[in-house]
């Protein structure tokens, strides 16, 4: 939990298991991390939604949304994309070295009042990594929702992230999941086709029905759109912001979004909410 | 509200006394006036209308560690809590501005690095009897007189000045310097009102804030913006300088195997502020910048703890190089609202 002491100062913790999703320069690397400190590792509660600035002391720190759900067991998931220093040295990471967590940042997606409803993921690239527990938390609570559709893609089959997972879903009955990529590939059986074409081709029925999506800028704006003409309202659509972060708990000023801070006020902000916010797909 | 008089012929007792006190006050450096812990035997003047630099950095330095530790280790080592520190001759302006964000160091989660220094610290204010030429405090809720923030105002009434205690630590210091004071009388508080009154029909800047707050999310895609940054280079003194300003940076430092996390002052007018790992800028010109350093200060922060995060004190006005005028904008933005 927030270090209520000092909440700059992060937790040690240990790299227990990793390894890549994805390769080439910017390479996906997932890490499965646990506490050292055992009080802290029982004490720590997060949500699907929320983040947690993860580091190298010496480094720094960035801001990675916790890519597991809290029903998965007493440690946390962070799959990071290598884009500069501090990602850079969480790659050099192997099990048994430390890496440093603060957190949980952020709100969370309200999956408690979403009960008895249908949710609906669209993810894209690296905007799966907050779809996961999403997906997972669902998952393990299957009696409590109406159901549970998945939609996933990338530019190519390598650029999928958890894929020793599609297998498992593809045997889950209750799970409807569908893959893409956007050009076809040899071996490939899924869709091929961008992500908002292949949400027109499912034509979800938006009746009790949530969707939750994350990806690319560019990916977003288009399932919100296409979301719209199926019929969703816009307290029905759920998606995630990002900023350059610093604190995580509103004070270094930098995550703003409008009035709204990233790291307090969302990451996750429903339709309804972001239409008020002038910058939030600046 | 018990109140005190100091004869200037005892001020350089008064500061004596408060020598061993960690005292800080305005002193002119290479980066202009601004406030240093007062050197052994020196004796300040209040000779001054504002220091350069707020005394925001008393409590929030411009750079601060947040931690140590040796490169390689996991151990992590706090810095030592701050003494107390008695702060001389704050303007009610910076004193205002402390008082307004503390909302902010202590909203949800404290601050603790802010937060105990900023109990730690006495400031004691001196009233403005000159105001500046671009002060325009009275417009956005402050006075020459206002105590917001303060412990204890001091008043220069010609010969004396008079000494007003606000919180329980301004009369703490009070009772330690009580053998150099006299009972202030009715005369010296008419004398301290009038003083006000002409202060403040000295102040020739002003703006109509009503409406700013509310109006400004509608002047969102207003080309007001581009007119209004269209001379500015980036550089930053408008905030840096700013004394509700308090956004930073956090990183991390390293000597031989010596390390330390750090925090230091950022601006929002910076390219790097919001500049996404990816290339990707959500603010890429000066014109979204200048609109988010409007909005902050003027409807978020309202939004936020319902209250302006300005003062007045004129320092974007007078240092800006290229004459960029806060005023002026909210003037344009009345204008187009």
């Amino acid at each position: 939990m927030i270090n209520k002491e000092n909440p700059y100062i992060p937790y040690n913790a240990t790299v227990e298991d990793t390894w890549y999703e994805t390769g080439g320069e910017r390479a996906i690397k997932t890490f499965k991390v646990v506490f050292d400190d055992e009080n802290i590792r029982k004490s720590w509660e997060h949500f699907p939604g929320q983040c947690a600035m993860i580091g190298v002391l010496g480094v720094g720190e960035s801001m990675i949304s916790i890519s597991c759900s809290p029903t998965e067991g007493e440690f946390l998931r962070f799959s990071v994309m290598r884009m500069g220093k501090v990602t850079q040295a969480l790659h050099q990471l192997e099990p048994g070295d430390k890496m440093t967590v603060r957190g949980p940042y952020g709100n969370k997606f309200p999956l408690d009042q979403w009960q008895g409803k249908h949710i609906l993921t669209i993810g894209g690239g690296i905007g799966q990594a907050p779809m996961r527990p999403v997906v997972e938390y669902v998952k393990s609570n299957y009696d409590n929702y109406g159901g549970l559709t998945m939609i996933y893609g990338a530019r190519t089959s390598g650029d999928l992230c958890f894929k020793e997972e599609f297998e498992e879903m593809s045997k889950d009955d209750q799970l409807s999941c569908h893959l893409t990529i956007d050009i076809e590939e040899e071996q490939w059986d899924h869709n091929v086709g961008f992500v908002p074409q292949i949400l027109m081709d499912l034509n979800p029925s938006p009746e009790n029905t949530i969707a939750v999506t994350c990806g690319p800028p560019i990916m977003i704006r288009f399932v919100l759109e296409n979301l719209k003409k199926l019929g969703f309202e816009d307290d029905q659509i759920y998606t995630t912001l990002e900023n350059r972060m610093k604190c995580g708990i509103g004070k270094c000023g930098r995550c703003n979004a409008g009035n709204m801070y990233v790291c307090k006020d969302g990451p996750v902000f429903s339709y309804a909410a972001l239409k008020e916010v002038p910058e939030a797909f600046a | 509200m018990s109140a005190m008089l100091l004869n200037k012929e005892k001020w350089s007792d008064f500061v004596g006394m408060l020598a061993g006190k960690n005292l800080w006050a305005p002193r002119e450096s290479d980066e202009g006036l601004r406030f240093v812990p007062v050197a052994e035997g020196e004796v300040p003047t209040l000779d001054y209308n504002n220091t350069r630099v707020p005394p925001k950095e008393a409590v929030f330095p411009q750079t601060e560690t947040l931690f140590k530790f040796k490169v390689g280790g996991k151990d992590l080592e706090e810095p030592r809590p701050d003494q107390d520190a008695v702060l001389l001759g704050v303007r009610p302006c910076d004193a205002r501005a402390m008082h307004i964000i503390d909302e902010l160091f202590s909203w949800d989660e404290d601050d603790p690095y802010y937060l105990k220094r900023r109990e730690k610290t006495v400031l004691v204010g001196l009233a403005c009897n000159e105001p500046g030429l671009n002060c325009f405090c009275t417009s956005v809720g402050g006075g020459p007189v206002s105590t917001e923030g303060l412990d204890l105002l001091m008043v220069d009434l010609g010969e004396k000045y008079l000494l007003e205690e606000v919180t329980e630590k301004g009369s703490a210091l009070i009772d330690e310097v009580k053998e150099l004071l006299e009972e202030a009388d009715d005369n010296s508080s008419k004398q301290k009102d009038k003083l006000a009154d002409e202060a403040a029909g000295k102040i020739k800047r002003s703006i109509e804030t009503e409406g700013i707050p509310a109006g400004l999310p509608g002047l969102w895609e207003d080309e007001l913006w581009q007119r209004v940054s269209a001379s500015c280079i980036g550089c930053g003194t408008c905030t840096f300088l700013c004394p509700t300003c308090h956004c930073f940076d956090i990183q991390d430092e390293t000597e031989g195997f010596e390390a330390r996390r750090c925090r230091m002052w950022d601006s929002c007018m910076f390219r790097e502020y919001t500049l996404h790992t990816s290339g990707h800028n959500p603010r890429p010109t000066r014109s979204e910048r200048t609109r988010n350093r409007i909005n902050h200060k003027y409807s978020y922060y309202v939004d936020k703890f319902e209250v302006i995060a300005c003062v007045g004190c004129g320092r974007c006005i007078n240092l800006c190089p290229v004459n960029i005028d806060i005023l002026d904008i909210l003037g344009q933005v009345k204008e187009e609202i």
